[in-house]
């Protein structure tokens, strides 16, 4: 249905772009009339207002759609009787009542289902035909509302570009729509999720056991099920996790990184350079399922045998593995824009360190280095983030048991870990479990916002200094 | 310390710095190579497939179907009891379980593979042919060297009977290495030799193919405001920060944001290229507004200036001179945004696309997988078999990335103009 509308929109588009050119045309010659405007900008002008408003309107129409007619039939259900104690109950019920209706069930009708089958076919035709009925109502007025326009002889040119203006500003806002669904999305289930379990619970527990909140109704819950919830929901255990393996990946990129990046931008030849950046680069291209893939299966049984071999016991989900491969995986942010930021570091101040008698290294160590510092901390930090917000490396390498170690030869979990493992396989929305998967995504968007913000202040306030 | 003593050590102090920073930039290089190399060397061996060369005799008494039958009695004939006594033919087994074991050899596909020889050719009853069926994973394996076969037999998957089979076989040159289709066209399976990547191939086309149409478009608009139309103000700032804040944020809330306003608000279907593309093509816009703005940056006000002094208006000069100047940085940043995308994995578990997923998607709407997921899925499979599959889907992962990449980096040298 929706592509016969969208279809039939760009005809009639079609048409009154070649209806207003013509037309347009045939008027000016006729009467002798100067137009503002070349005449397919009244084209351009027709079409705009044909297609725009009657896209919009059903965009946002089959966005409610489902979720109004799923809503009525839920409550009509329900009233004639059908009994579900949850939602998921509920959905089931739609999902046969909709099945019924596509003619593909073929269980049990018992009189409810049928009922409610026979108002849904009612409430989907009600609304298709009001669709059709609405599009087409906007595209007359809008159609005759700037035939009208036209007729007036406008600017058309300038009303085009500033309709095309609008959409370019719709664009851009995009961004900001993504940034606020990311916070509802986020706030919305972490704030059902901390009304359960309390923010000072959550963020200095020590214990992070969520399956034992599992398949529990956060809504009706008992005062001994709320103790036992209490204590399974500790952030601590997780915090420590993603930091010691962020700070064993730290410890491998930042010396290989910072190294790489002074080499290439003070001793590499422009050949080496070119040719070693881009591979380095490399690293980064990657996608990091290949490295988890890696770290699992390569990386991870190796540094067992070795463990064998020297009487230690090392987990085959170390946070040596996966905090390593990591590191390799973080190397290019590092040393990449460490040579950005060195060598935006004015050459004055080399030479002044060169004419002083200083060797290149000493010039670098104490020289370069230092006035680069800020923005080299930045670049750190920028790494930090990235490395906290990894994912698929944890999840196949790092352990799924919180503990709380600093033995690198140990498993550990991550923040990211416990999301996935939460949210994959079926699923119990307004469960404690589901929702404490949204308050550690709102914890670790907060968290690398906040390294984000420094990290980028921290390089812009380095580049102000020396451009 | 002498002065000379004091110079020979700062140089040699020199000499140890220079030698560290080419040791960290070789250290670098070795890890790349080390990945390729390992990958490389598990995974090539997944293009071939063990077949065990099998005579299988066309009996009319086991088929219910004539000489001659319509494709729909074929289709739904049971060739099951010709299978098996084919099958138990390639061997001389003395008894039931030996039969047994021998018929374990051969790919739970082995069936269909001799319907697929009567489908060619329907007038082979009462004819032998000689077939090449698929090997089992076990035998695969073993041909393939991946799997000792020097271990006690209670730790080995095959027993030592089996092993005397392969040997016979191989003595008898009956068993060999063909070009592996299945892994190309076949979706997932739980048998290692009938898994393919056929189903997470489209999977990726899909979503990949839904994040370029929306995202680009986007991009491109967005950044044509920002850099060429925006007022200098508030709301202008706001947006730069929250594209350049977009842009860190860690994929994993991506999936978040996807299950929150995607599945479980509008309610789209789960598992889906169409959820994946959408997500993807969130999370790359911020990615791809930045080197799209750089490249309308890059664009010397000269051209500008010049439109609008023969009379174009704003518009025409941002569209008819700008953006096609800016056009091949556009696209590069575009095409590794997508690589990016294509690569990405962590969102798309959260979207369901973990499910376990026969059927080669027709459309956007049907459930899927997707290369970088297969590869997770694969990897958290026990069996040996699934180690150079997931290997050889990395492959062919990582050979989509570079053939992106050099697309991306070609656009830029070939067209795009230096002004200088």
């Amino acid at each position: 249905m929706n592509i016969v509308l969208i279809f039939l929109i760009t005809i009639f588009s079609v048409s009154l772009f070649f209806y207003g050119k013509s037309k347009t045309k045939t008027i000016s010659i006729k009467d002798n009339i100067k137009l503002n405007a070349l005449p397919k900008f009244y084209g351009y002008y027709l079409v705009l207002w044909c297609s725009i408003p009657a896209l919009v309107f059903l965009l946002v129409w089959s966005l409610f759609e489902p979720v109004i007619i799923k809503s009525i039939i839920i409550e009509t259900a329900a009233n004639q009787g059908a009994i579900f104690s949850d939602k998921n109950e509920a959905n089931l019920i739609y999902e046969k009542i909709k099945a019924i209706h596509l003619g593909t069930y073929f269980g049990d009708i018992d009189s409810i289902l049928r009922e409610s089958a026979l108002a849904y076919a009612k409430f989907i035709n009600l609304f298709t035909n009001s669709k059709v009925v609405l599009i087409f109502g906007i595209i007359i007025a809008s159609v005759i509302y700037s035939l009208k326009k036209i007729k007036n002889n406008n600017k058309a040119r300038d009303d085009v570009e500033v309709i095309l203006k609008g959409l370019l500003f719709v664009s851009s806002l995009i961004a900001i729509l993504t940034t606020l669904g990311i916070i509802f999305s986020l706030l919305f289930e972490s704030i059902k999720f901390f009304s359960v379990i309390n923010i000072f619970d959550y963020l200095f527990g020590t214990n992070w056991s969520p399956q034992r909140a599992f398949v529990r109704d956060a809504s009706s819950i008992t005062a001994a099920e709320f103790e036992e919830l209490k204590d399974a929901f500790g952030f601590i255990p997780l915090i420590a996790g993603t930091s010691f393996i962020a700070f064993i990946a730290m410890l491998v990129a930042v010396p290989i990184g910072l190294f790489s990046g002074i080499y290439m931008a003070e001793y590499a030849s422009i050949k080496v350079r070119r040719i070693s950046k881009p591979i380095i680069e490399i690293l980064a291209g990657i996608p990091t399922v290949v490295y988890g893939f890696f770290a699992a299966l390569t990386v991870g049984p190796f540094f067992r045998q070795v463990g064998e071999n020297l009487g230690l016991t090392v987990s085959s989900e170390s946070a040596l593995a996966a905090g390593l491969i990591m590191g390799i995986m973080i190397i290019p942010y590092v040393s990449s824009l460490s040579d950005d930021v060195i060598n935006s570091v004015p050459q004055s101040l080399r030479d002044g360190s060169y004419a002083v008698g200083a060797t290149k290294s000493e010039t670098i160590k104490q020289v370069v280095i230092p006035a680069a510092l800020p923005g080299i901390i930045g670049s750190v930090l920028l790494a930090v983030s990235r490395a906290i917000g990894e994912t698929m490396i944890v999840v196949m390498a790092a352990g799924l048991a919180a503990n709380l170690t600093i033995n690198p030869l140990e498993s550990t979990t991550t923040i990211t870990t416990q999301i996935v493992m939460i949210l994959v396989g079926d699923q119990e929305f307004d469960s404690p479990k589901t929702q404490s998967a949204f308050a550690l995504g709102l914890t670790l968007f907060i968290a690398t916002l906040i390294l984000n913000y420094i990290a980028q202040r921290a390089v812009k306030k380095y580049r102000e200094k020396y451009d | 310390m002498t002065k000379e003593e004091r110079l020979k050590k700062r140089h040699r102090a020199e000499k140890r710095f220079r030698f560290y920073g080419l040791t960290s930039i070789f250290v670098a290089l070795l890890f790349v190579v080390i990945l390729v190399q390992n990958i490389f060397s598990k995974g090539s061996s997944a293009f071939k497939k063990t077949v065990i060369t099998t005579e299988v005799f066309f009996d009319q008494e086991l088929l219910e179907i004539q000489n001659g039958a319509s494709q729909e009695e074929i289709m739904e004939a049971d060739f099951y009891d010709i299978m098996i006594e084919n099958l138990i033919k390639a061997y001389p087994a003395k008894d039931r379980e030996e039969e047994d074991e021998l018929l374990k050899l051969f790919s739970g596909d082995a069936e269909i593979e001799i319907k697929k020889a009567f489908l060619n050719d329907n007038n082979l009853i009462g004819k032998t042919i000689t077939l090449d069926l698929t090997a089992s994973d076990d035998i695969d394996q073993l041909h393939k060297g991946n799997y000792p076969r020097d271990l006690p037999e209670e730790r080995r998957r095959i027993s030592d009977f089996q092993l005397v089979i392969y040997d016979y076989f191989v003595e008898n040159k009956k068993i060999s290495k063909n070009f592996n289709n299945y892994f190309f066209n076949n979706g997932d399976s739980r048998d290692p030799e009938l898994a393919g990547i056929g189903g997470a191939l489209v999977g990726s086309f899909y979503s990949i193919l839904i994040c370029l149409l929306l995202a680009f478009p986007v991009a491109v608009l967005a950044s044509i405001y920002l850099e060429e139309f925006a007022p200098k103000n508030k709301i202008t700032d706001f947006i730069e920060i929250n594209i350049n804040n977009l842009a860190a944020v860690p994929s994993i809330v991506y999936g978040l944001l996807a299950l929150q306003i995607l599945l479980a608000t509008i309610q789209l279907p789960i598992s889906t290229p169409l959820v994946a593309g959408i997500t993807l093509a969130l999370m790359t816009l911020p990615r791809i507004i930045i080197p799209c703005r750089a490249s309308l940056k890059a664009v010397p006000p000269s051209i500008r200036e010049g439109a609008l002094a023969v009379g174009a208006s704003k518009f025409q000069s941002v569209f008819h001179h700008v953006v096609p100047l800016a056009l091949p940085g556009t696209l590069s940043g575009t095409i590794i945004g997508l690589a990016q995308a294509l690569g990405e994995t962590a969102p798309l578990i959260l979207i369901g696309m973990v499910a376990f997923v026969v059927d080669i998607p027709s459309s956007p709407v049907d459930p899927s997988s997707s290369l970088p997921v297969q590869v997770y899925l694969w990897s958290e499979s026990a069996e040996r078999g699934f180690v150079e599959k997931t290997s050889a889907t990395i492959m062919m992962l990582l050979s989509f990335l570079i053939v992106m990449n050099f697309i991306a980096v070609y656009l830029r040298q070939k067209f795009e103009k230096r002004w200088n």
